[in-house]
């Protein structure tokens, strides 16, 4: 058993807890507390009109129970919606920075300390409800780039926020974006001016620590005409036997020749291995192709949550924009992820591209859930989807359900969808080649998901095989 | 070089093999025939360290570099590791990993468990194509998923281009000529006997003389029922296939 034990810690890696003194809300949900939220950020009334509005409206709207999965019923007045680190003011500098979260980040390998900057990435770290810390604001501002908390720009930027905040996913979009308008509490916000290439890559790092307390992070990303960013976000929790709500909302702007490339890897604790614990991870992402020859690129490698549902999309409203979408979600033992796409064609040229990759194992379910939608004024617009699974052992299993709407007769779309297995034959026959067990996993994950690790940053792409191969242990062979 | 001592292996409780007795020197090739079901491709796949087979009796004993040991004791991937090749009768097919980037994966892993310097992506691409010339495989081979939509002949021919790669010390090549037309059984029987070295050896299960026009064996085994039941030169493999096994089944059985 303890040997089990072992087995299990070491299967996550990233679930410990820190002890450090919070500022934190009372339980529940109600305008006090909203307002409570908007005080504690000292937000202009725009604002707080903005989550008020939004809660008027969750309050009339139900939880969806569309996806493919079955849970124990969320209580929203059980849940705290604001939980912070305690401090004085925002860190001026690192060297403010409390040195136990430092700590913390430092051993999700996450460096936030000064010597990131050798690490060529920019981080902002967010840590329960609001962000801890950002690097290289200095170097990035020389361009005229934002990248803050977003609690931040909300003062220092209102009229960016106030233009865009809920323009991609409005606050009554769904239940739990709506849930999100009206609670959230920190996120990032990024903003590349005309015609600047962002120098390097932004990284946000997402940290549930605080229980019983829901995750609200909300990111705000605006690429002006002619620029390029690329963004990264990941995200581990420690290891509770209680389910913990994340409900994130992000929203992409992309105007005339911009490009977004957005990536993730998902690493929330997934619960153990009777499925007891985990995070919900119900997340609205969506972006918006604003501007003509604008593209914005999806790219995530899901491996963590009890449960996930999300379908990061892209509306393509300028003419001859691209919406792309790579994912490869994994899930084991009780995991369930609903997980897909919306391509949304309106301008003319369109095109997009959904290449997804599902591996389920133990007694997981994963469900690939996408619509490609061509409006009535998109002319020639083009769709390629391929959506692949892969099955470990046979309790396991994996839906696709590709929806497709063509109101304009010069579409062209193809679709492509595979199940394979992974078999005890594969396996002995790359043994007997004299590859472990190991090796042969992670040749036959790389093979499976190729199409989708390219499109990673590269440091990215190493962490994402040796996440699916460490998820996947125990599980081959 | 190989003792295999005694052994009896059963599948789902269903004994396969019940007391194979076979010794394998270095340099030597020795054919094993049988009818089907006799238990032939159980044996190689034994000595590999298939999952599926329980071992009930015996053992089998691995003599490299004066050292002796216990080949049943490792796992599949260190039988190889150690030299020990099995070409399969029915190859893989492994979707999304290309054969090029498997046998480097392989070739490398050997390697460093041997101690022997790994070898770059370029070097080992030089490497490959030497190996593939002397098989006859065109280029397209480096690129195309492993064994994935591969002819039977490309298949087989997949194998012992492995097996040129690798360079094993005892190779068990299981039915690896049947399924050929006749070019390609010259190609994969060349390939073969040009891979038989003084140090290594190997061992053909087989149906057929033909392959044998090719590769010269220094013994034919029979086995029949999980037993191997007559050992002879290789006149014995023209016997049978003339007068096929039945007399040599009943003579055995007189002799019990």
């Amino acid at each position: 058993m303890a040997d089990n034990e072992q087995f299990l810690s070491k299967d996550y890696k990233y679930g410990f807890t820190t002890n450090i003194e919070v500022d934190e809300l009372p339980k529940g949900l109600n305008e006090d507390i909203i307002k409570a939220i908007s005080q504690k950020k000292g937000e202009p009334d725009f604002m707080l009109n903005f989550r008020l509005s939004a809660f008027d409206k969750w309050k009339t709207m139900e939880e969806p129970h569309w996806a493919d999965f079955d849970y124990n019923p969320i209580d929203y007045q059980n849940l705290k919606y604001y939980s912070a680190p305690k401090k004085k003011e925002g860190p001026k500098s690192m060297d403010e920075v409390d040195p136990e979260l430092l700590e913390t980040f430092e051993k999700l390998g996450v460096p936030i300390h000064e010597r990131a900057r050798l690490a060529g990435v920019a981080i902002d770290a967010v840590f329960d409800s609001v962000s801890v810390a950002t690097t290289h604001q200095e170097l990035l501002s020389k361009h005229g780039i934002i990248f803050c908390p977003i609690s931040e720009a909300v003062k220092k930027h209102p009229e960016l926020v106030q233009k865009y905040l809920g323009t991609v996913v409005p606050p009554t979009d769904n239940f739990f974006a709506s849930l999100n308008s009206a609670v959230f509490s920190d996120g990032s916000f990024v903003y590349i001016p005309k015609n600047v290439r962002c120098p390097m890559d932004l990284s946000t790092y997402f940290r549930i620590n605080a229980s019983e307390t829901g995750q609200f992070e909300r990111t705000l990303i605006i690429a002006d005409e002619g620029s390029y960013v690329s963004y990264i976000e990941g995200c581990t929790a420690p290891m509770r036997d209680e389910n913990q709500l994340h409900a994130a909302v992000v929203e992409l702007i992309a105007l005339k020749d911009a490009e977004i490339k957005y990536s993730t890897v998902q690493n929330w604790y997934a619960g153990d291995k009777n499925g007891v614990g985990g995070i919900y991870n119900f997340v609205t992402k969506r972006g918006k192709c604003a501007g003509s020859g604008s593209k914005i690129s999806w790219t995530q490698v899901e491996a963590g949550s009890a449960l996930t549902w999300k379908y990061p999309s892209v509306i393509l409203q300028g003419d001859n924009s691209i919406g792309e979408f790579y994912s490869v979600a994994l899930t084991n033992n009780y995991m369930k992820a609903d997980t897909g796409t919306k391509m949304i064609h309106i301008g003319k040229n369109t095109k997009s591209r959904i290449i997804s990759k599902g591996i389920s194992a133990e007694y997981s379910t994963n469900t690939y859930r996408g619509l490609v939608r061509i409006a009535p004024s998109a002319e020639n617009a083009r769709n390629y989807s391929q959506c692949d699974s892969l099955l470990v052992g046979d309790k396991c299993s994996a839906n696709t359900f590709p929806y497709l709407e063509v109101k304009n007769n010069s579409a062209t779309l193809e679709h492509e969808a595979t199940t394979s297995k992974i078999s005890t034959d594969q396996i002995f026959y790359l043994n007997s080649r004299g590859l472990s067990t190991e090796s042969t996993i992670s040749l036959l994950i790389n093979g499976f998901c190729k199409e989708v690790f390219k499109e990673l940053p590269l440091e990215f792409s190493v962490e994402a095989v040796r996440l699916l191969e460490m998820r996947l242990e125990g599980s081959i062979g | 070089m190989l003792t295999i001592k005694n052994i009896s292996a059963s599948v789902d409780g269903k004994e396969i093999l019940k007391g194979i007795n076979l010794t394998i020197k270095t340099g030597e090739v020795h054919v094993i025939m049988g009818p089907n079901g006799s238990g032939k491709s159980t044996l190689s796949k034994v000595v590999a360290g298939h999952p599926d087979y329980e071992i009930t009796d015996g053992e089998v004993i691995y003599d490299i570099n004066f050292k002796k040991k216990n080949l049943l004791d490792m796992e599949p991937d260190i039988r190889a590791k150690e030299g020990i090749f099995m070409g399969f009768q029915y190859p893989v097919e492994i979707p999304g990993v290309s054969n090029e980037e498997f046998l480097r994966a392989a070739f490398n892993e050997i390697c460093k468990y041997q101690g022997v310097e790994e070898m770059d992506p370029l070097d080992f691409q030089d490497f490959l194509k030497e190996k593939m010339d002397f098989l006859g495989m065109g280029e397209k081979f480096v690129n195309r998923e492993l064994n994935v939509g591969f002819s039977g002949g490309e298949k087989k021919r997949n194998e012992i281009l492995q097996m040129a790669v690798l360079s094993p010390k005892v190779s068990f090549l299981d039915e690896t000529d049947s399924g050929l037309d006749v070019d390609a059984l010259r190609v994969v029987g060349e390939g073969i006997n040009r891979l038989k070295r003084r140090d290594n050896a190997i061992i053909l299960i087989t149906h057929y003389h033909r392959l044998l026009d090719y590769v010269k064996p220094d013994f034919v085994h029979v086995m029949y029922d999980g037993k191997i039941i007559k050992t002879g030169e290789e006149s014995l493999a023209y016997e049978i296939e003339q007068n096929g096994y039945d007399s040599i089944i009943k003579e055995s059985q007189n002799s019990n």
